[in-house]
């Protein structure tokens, strides 16, 4: 039995430490993971993906069409592109946040409305927050990822609040981990 | 002890377990991060070389001298290197030393998708490939040891997938490697004619053992199947897509040496199953082998030879039922990348676009010049080729192109191989002007150091290359340092050096906005009364400005404050958070 989650948003925004905490904390509940990102051009505010994932053995690094039990967005927009990787009934947490791409800035396309109805017709189960204003409330925007770890944790199975706790305590700079706590608990309880 | 390790940081373990001592590499995606978790091994030395062609030459010298060696680069960076390669696989090597080429099958980061097990195979060398984390540290260490055995440097094959995934690793200890003595041997080392042909059936006779080794080696391992009706060969991140779809249910012949590769193994293997099934990723390396050994094989005539696979791709092609899955949301707009709030390469893209300017681009950052809205860059292909290529456009136009033309290039790239096509144009003559973007940093793999820095790779003060200086002394007269923030500046630049009638540099000079030591700007807003809606600033294609509402836009939180939108805005209404209107 294999865990598949995608996190997916714009490039520079945080998935590479959200994917580092789903990763050890999985590792430190004794399962095999493995977690795929891309670097490169694709970060210069690119649409960005990391696939994490865990098990009693893991082979695949990277998540298919179909493939994924969650999907953590850190931009609306991007939850909806890929929402088809989602198994039938998937759950997808996301940031209420909308950044236009250029295409949108540029003129040549319009922001697309009703995402989250669009998603749940798809056929996923939806859970948007609006981590960013969370973020800002817990002390910075820079934590939104945080908080959605957050919300995230409450659908994870078999792993405490102490569990992802002591991840964040080992992965964070000490001086943001108060910071960190209180966009985590904000997550939770949104 | 165990950790949780992405493939290249892995690498980087099994080089200092080994006990390498020196590491020249240049950077490119997805193999940059090796020798950057090298370095912070203070056993390992590790610097950026300025092109791959040093780096695999460094890498030689040191392992010639006695000491166990590494260089890396991106698949299309030992093209570079191409020349060493072929010969120091005749020569051999003293200590041990390893060259790391990481693939990007799917074009994630580059600019063509060419498959590098060719080099192995065109310079006889052998190729290790690991597919996860724990295999890449564990071939870093067999790879020393096959290179000192068979007197050859190995080729190290990774790809996007294994570099840059994370897998668990188990820790070992660091061996200590004693000096191999250096002792002068010109039959082996000096490669002329006469030596050379020696050297060759050397070459000949270690391939012959290579293969012996092959069909010994675990490094190419069986696992056995219940299902005989198919066996299947395959190697890398595609060995790792196999066993998610089919377990344990078919044989698999999983390939670690992926040059020579062997013979028994796979007619063993081809003879216990009904059909015979390789799996690769790109060009048809295993699958050519099978044919040549007369073995009918399924590949590509099922399996594709673009792109990277993945276990859908696998399962599909070979009959499996596909996973159901949530539909598709049609029409939604891309996200491709673009340069960042504060980008210094813009305002210059600007003023290039604005005037109509054939720019013939090149490999960095500032290939994103290409994009909609600005779309100013015309072409791109290799490292350097912008300067050299222009050079060869006004040849071949005359005065009608050397008015209208220029070439594009980062600081790094022009170190990497722009320099050798600027002194064809200083010698050759032709009224060519070449636009260095100096954004002080290798921006695109990541912030890496180079010779125009004054830094090295671990950050401490370096040798600096002065570009002017460099320009001048190779024969340029008209150089000229220009602030691309500045567009009226940049402008008259790029305008009075193209009428010029000899050949000229443009410094286009400002420090990448996402540099640490770069101090960002307070962001300005748009005052919508003043705002006559002519999008004059939406032409940059800034991320940070957007048209909302009938006006222009800034998001502060993106807006880097370089203030180069309000160059272009008639009518003042880019304003100070203070209400204060900005003027140039």
């Amino acid at each position: 039995m294999v865990t598949s989650i995608m996190i997916v948003g714009v490039g520079g925004q945080g998935s590479l430490l959200a994917s580092k905490i789903l990763g050890k904390v999985a590792m430190d509940k004794g399962y095999d993971v493995k977690v795929s990102e891309v670097h490169g051009m694709s970060q210069r505010g690119g649409s960005v993906v990391t696939y994490v994932r865990f098990g009693d053995k893991v082979n695949s690094p990277i998540i298919d069409k179909g493939g994924a039990d969650y999907i953590i967005s850190f931009e609306l927009l991007e939850a909806a592109r890929y929402v088809e990787f989602l198994k039938p009934g998937g759950q997808i947490v996301t940031n209420s946040q909308q950044i236009d791409p250029m295409p949108v800035i540029a003129g040549t396309a319009e922001y697309p409305t009703d995402l989250i109805e669009k998603m749940e017709e798809a056929g996923a189960k939806v859970d948007s927050i609006d981590a960013l204003s969370l973020a800002e409330e817990a002390g910075s925007a820079k934590a939104s990822n945080i908080v959605l770890m957050g919300r995230f944790s409450k659908y994870v199975e078999g792993i405490s609040k102490e569990e992802w706790i002591k991840v964040i305590e080992n992965t964070v700079p000490a001086k943001f981990l108060e910071m960190n706590k209180k966009a985590f608990e904000l997550g939770v309880n949104a | 002890m165990k950790e949780l390790m992405l493939g290249n940081k892995a690498v980087a373990r099994g080089l200092y377990e080994a006990g390498v001592c020196v590491a020249s590499s240049y950077p490119g995606t997805p193999s940059t991060e090796t020798t950057e978790e090298a370095a912070k091994f203070d056993e390992i030395y590790c610097e950026w070389a300025p092109n791959e062609k040093v780096a695999m030459e460094t890498a030689y010298g040191a392992s010639r001298a006695g000491k166990r060696s590494y260089c890396a680069m991106k698949h299309v960076g030992l093209n570079v290197a191409a020349d060493p390669l072929f010969t120091i696989s005749y020569t051999g090597v003293n200590a041990g030393m390893v060259i790391l080429v990481a693939d990007d099958p799917g074009m994630h980061s580059s600019q063509n998708e060419q498959d590098s097990r060719h080099y192995a195979i065109a310079a006889k060398m052998p190729m290790l490939e690991p597919s996860d984390s724990q295999e890449a540290k564990d071939y870093i260490k067999a790879a020393y040891e096959m290179s000192e055995q068979f007197d050859v440097p190995v080729l190290f094959k990774m790809c996007t997938r294994v570099a840059h995934s994370q897998s668990i690793v188990e820790l070992g200890e660091r061996v200590e490697v004693p000096v191999k003595e250096y002792v002068k041997d010109a039959a082996k080392y000096v490669m002329v004619p006469a030596n050379a042909k020696k050297r060759h059936p050397i070459v000949e006779e270690r391939t012959l053992k290579l293969i012996e080794f092959a069909e010994t080696s675990d490094l190419n391992r069986l696992e056995e199947g219940s299902d005989k009706s198919i066996g299947i060969i395959t190697s890398s991140t595609s060995y790792q897509y196999v066993k998610e779809v089919f377990g344990d249910k078919y044989p698999v012949l999983k390939i670690g040496l992926i040059n020579p590769l062997p013979v028994k193994k796979i007619k063993d293997l081809a003879a216990s199953v009904d059909k015979l099934v390789v799996v690769e990723e790109l060009d048809p390396i295993i699958e050519t082998h099978c044919k040549a050994l007369g073995l009918e094989v399924t590949g590509k005539d099922v399996l594709p030879l673009i792109d990277e696979f993945s276990q859908g791709l696998i399962a599909k092609a070979l009959g499996e039922p596909e996973a159901p899955s949530c539909k598709k949301i049609d029409g939604l707009p891309g996200r491709p990348p673009a340069m960042c709030a504060g980008c210094p390469h813009r305002g210059m893209f600007y003023v290039l676009s604005k005037n109509k300017i054939t720019v013939l681009g090149d490999i960095g950052c500032y290939t994103l010049g290409a994009t909609p809205p600005l779309s100013s860059i015309d072409t791109t292909e290799c490292m350097g080729a912008s300067i050299s290529s222009l050079h060869g456009f006004n040849k071949a136009l005359g005065a009608a192109a050397e008015k209208n033309t220029v070439a594009v290039i980062g600081d790094s790239t022009f170190m990497h191989s722009g320099m050798t096509g600027l002194a064809n144009i200083a010698y050759n003559q032709t009224n060519s002007t070449v636009i260095i973007l100096d954004n002080s940093i290798t921006g695109m793999t990541g912030h890496q150091q180079n010779p125009t820095t004054g830094f090295n790779l671990r950050g401490d003060p370096a040798g600096k290359i002065d570009l002017e200086a460099l320009v001048r002394s190779m024969g340029i007269n008209r150089v000229r340092v220009v602030d691309p923030y500045n567009l009226a500046e940049s402008e008259q630049a790029v305008k009075e050096e193209l009428a010029a009638e000899e050949p000229s540099v443009i410094i286009s000079r400002r420090p990448c906005a996402l540099l640490k030591k770069v101090k960002r700007g307070e962001p300005i807003k748009v005052n919508p009364d003043k705002c006559k809606s002519c999008k004059a600033c939406m032409k940059l294609g800034c991320p940070a400005i957007s048209f909302k509402d009938g006006h222009a836009k800034v998001d502060a939180t993106q807006c880097f404050g370089c203030k180069v939108c309000s160059e272009l805005c008639k009518f003042g209404a880019f304003e100070t958070m203070e209400g204060e209107t900005i003027t140039w």
